[in-house]
């Protein structure tokens, strides 16, 4: 087991390694000066001399990659070329408001998806389980995006329940602090994007819990379970529902990472100053900086995921073992 | 190409899978005879009698769908939008399966070092984060159809390779590769003629699901802004209504694109579902 570990774990450094320097040398790629949009062209010669310095763009690829890993080392993310502000600092505070609304969020989906699954498996065959796919499988085909503007279209325009849009309302907060996650205002803004992607996210531990639900119910133990004279309730929770549980307990942390990179849409559609939204406005501005940092963190994010999907898994079934 | 053939007489005989494939087949009409059935050039701005532009002009005998805020007839956009669609998902679905397939089979077959520095590959693309990654490489290569599919192809072929990866793994220990063996046959022969048939039923579950998402990815890709400009595909109808900020106004310029992307991938996924059943029958749920 820890022999198992500690070679995960240096795959796991191998990975990173080859996904800062392939991240590196992708965006040095990217057409025109990186510093174009930073640098005026109305700037003269030594003033623009003096910023490429500043960034370390005067120097050799290879010297800068080498500078870069050195940063990375001591978590410098280096600083943004739009604003100058240290990359960390701009991810940390965005990092934060999309944790805050994918996290719940995908508890919630889990949740209502692992027991709507396990029910609709129980109790197959009927009407109701050919509705309820056929309206996760709709659902789960519907772009993100689509769905949030329709949402929009019927809770907040036409209902007027809830704001179109934004974290809080705009200049409430000039100064933002952890206060404004604690306000009605805060929450009122949440709630709609929380809706439509919980909704969204429930469909897919929804349909799989079923399909594991229906080869877990033919299983001998679950015919012994209820020969012993348990309850319905207690084969379907305790038995046939625990058994089930497997696969999709190893889905949610790559699932987590995924979603994150994902709510790039949601918070598109949103106006929702998280992570996502920030690759974006990085990327068209070419801010490459921020968007190498956001990047990075998304990857270990990911991989730190699997890596507890996989001990899981052998936690949850003792068949596994670890070589 | 007969391979093709059992899947769809596989999925034909459930219910679910003969009505997606009707749907499907649908789309395929649309996507070849759309333009020639649109009754307006999608890009026209279009004049009532009144010589005033039909902005936002609501559904008529005129304009099935209505109008954009430049005037222009959605139903006709609507109806160019399926070629886009299914060339871009198809394609892509294509290309991650035909390379994932490999790397899988590689991989699972011969293990050792070769299986290692393959995973630790997959384990790279895996960290990436996989919208911003493609439009990244969009803004790096330029924004076309061509492009769309090389991006999407380049993150989405890890998944797949790791399905298959697993399948080839348990596959490699059967009787019947040890039978290959000892007639003397050579490791590729053994790859392709003996393990590969045996995973193809399992890439074509994953080329359905990989098309379905292709679709969806790709109108992601056109509601952020970063689609082709040259050509109209339901995530582009639906990035202008947005842009525009007049969308509220006009429901009937935002509901059929959307409505057609969860047909068309609703069918996309019933048709997969329905062959996995075929395969495992225990999924059905009576």
């Amino acid at each position: 087991m820890t022999r198992y570990i500690l070679r995960r774990l240096f795959y796991m450094a191998v990975t990173l390694f080859a996904m800062i320097t392939l991240m590196f040398f992708l965006f040095r790629m990217l057409p025109g000066d990186p510093t174009a949009t930073v640098i005026s062209p109305a700037l003269d010669e030594a003033a623009r001399e003096a910023m490429r310095r500043r960034f370390g763009l005067d120097q050799p690829l290879f010297t800068q990659y080498l500078a870069y890993l050195r940063n990375l080392a001591v978590l410098d993310f280096g600083m943004s070329f739009r604003t100058s502000a240290p990359v960390w600092d701009m991810i940390e505070l965005r990092l934060v408001n999309t944790l805050l609304l994918i996290l719940p969020s995908m508890i919630a989906a889990y949740v209502i998806g692992a027991f709507g699954g396990a029910l609709i498996a129980w109790h197959r065959g009927g009407k109701a389980e050919g509705s309820v796919v056929l309206f996760a499988t709709a659902v789960q085909s519907a772009p993100l995006f689509w769905l949030s503007m329709l949402a929009i279209l019927l809770f907040s325009i036409t209902l007027g329940w809830f704001p179109t849009g934004h974290i809080v309302t705009p200049g409430k907060f000039p100064d933002p602090t952890w206060r404004m996650y604690l306000t009605w205002d805060f929450l009122h803004h949440l709630a709609l994007p929380f809706l439509v992607n919980t909704c969204y996210q429930l469909c897919f531990p929804l349909l799989l819990m079923r399909s594991t639900m229906l080869s877990t119910i033919g299983e001998d133990y679950v015919e012994l379970a209820r020969m012993k004279g348990l309850t319905e309730r207690q084969v379907l929770y305790g038995h046939a529902m625990r058994n089930s549980l497997l696969p999709l307990a190893t889905t949610l942390p790559m699932i987590l990472g995924w979603a994150v990179a994902g709510s790039v849409v949601i918070e598109s559609v949103f106006s929702w100053p998280g992570l996502g939204l920030l690759m974006i406005e990085a990327i068209t501005r070419s801010d490459y900086p921020v968007v190498q940092g956001a990047f990075l963190l998304i990857a270990v994010l990911t991989i730190l995921g699997t890596f507890v999907a996989d001990l899981l898994y052998g936690l949850l079934d003792p068949r596994i073992v670890y070589r | 190409m007969q391979i093709i053939f059992t899947f769809l007489k596989a999925v034909w005989k459930t219910p679910t899978g003969r009505f997606s494939l009707i749907v499907l087949g649908i789309f395929v009409a649309l996507a070849i005879f759309g333009p020639l059935i649109a009754p307006h050039d999608p890009m026209v701005r279009n004049y009532g009698p009144d010589r005033k532009l039909l902005r936002l002009a609501g559904p008529s005998w005129d304009h099935w769908l209505g109008t954009t805020l430049m005037g222009r007839d959605i139903a006709s956009q609507m109806l160019h939008g399926a070629r886009p669609a299914l060339i871009v998902g198809g394609l892509t679905a294509l290309g991650t399966v035909a390379i994932g397939l490999n790397i899988g089979l590689i991989a699972g077959y011969f293990g050792g070092r070769i299986d290692s520095i393959l995973m630790r590959i997959t384990d790279v693309f895996l960290g990436l984060p996989f919208l911003p990654f493609i439009i990244v490489v969009l803004s790096l290569s330029g924004r076309s159809l061509t492009t769309i599919v090389i991006a999407m192809t380049l993150v989405m072929w890890r998944s797949t390779a790791r399905v298959i990866r697993a399948q080839v793994l348990s596959l490699r220990e059967m009787p019947f590769v040890a039978a290959a063996r000892i007639t003397g046959a050579s490791d590729l022969a053994i790859l392709y003629r003996e393990v590969a048939p045996n995973v193809l039923p399992l890439a074509l579950v994953n080329t359905a699901f990989a098309l379905a998402w292709a679709i969806i990815t790709e109108a992601s890709i056109g509601f952020l802004g970063f689609g082709d400009p040259q050509s109209i595909t339901w995530g582009s109808i639906l990035y202008d209504a947005y842009a525009s900020q007049t969308m509220y106004r006009a429901p009937w310029w935002v509901v059929p694109p959307g409505i057609a992307i969860m047909v068309l991938v609703s069918a996309v996924y019933f048709a997969g579902r329905a062959y996995e059943e075929v395969l495992n029958p225990r999924l059905k749920g009576i």
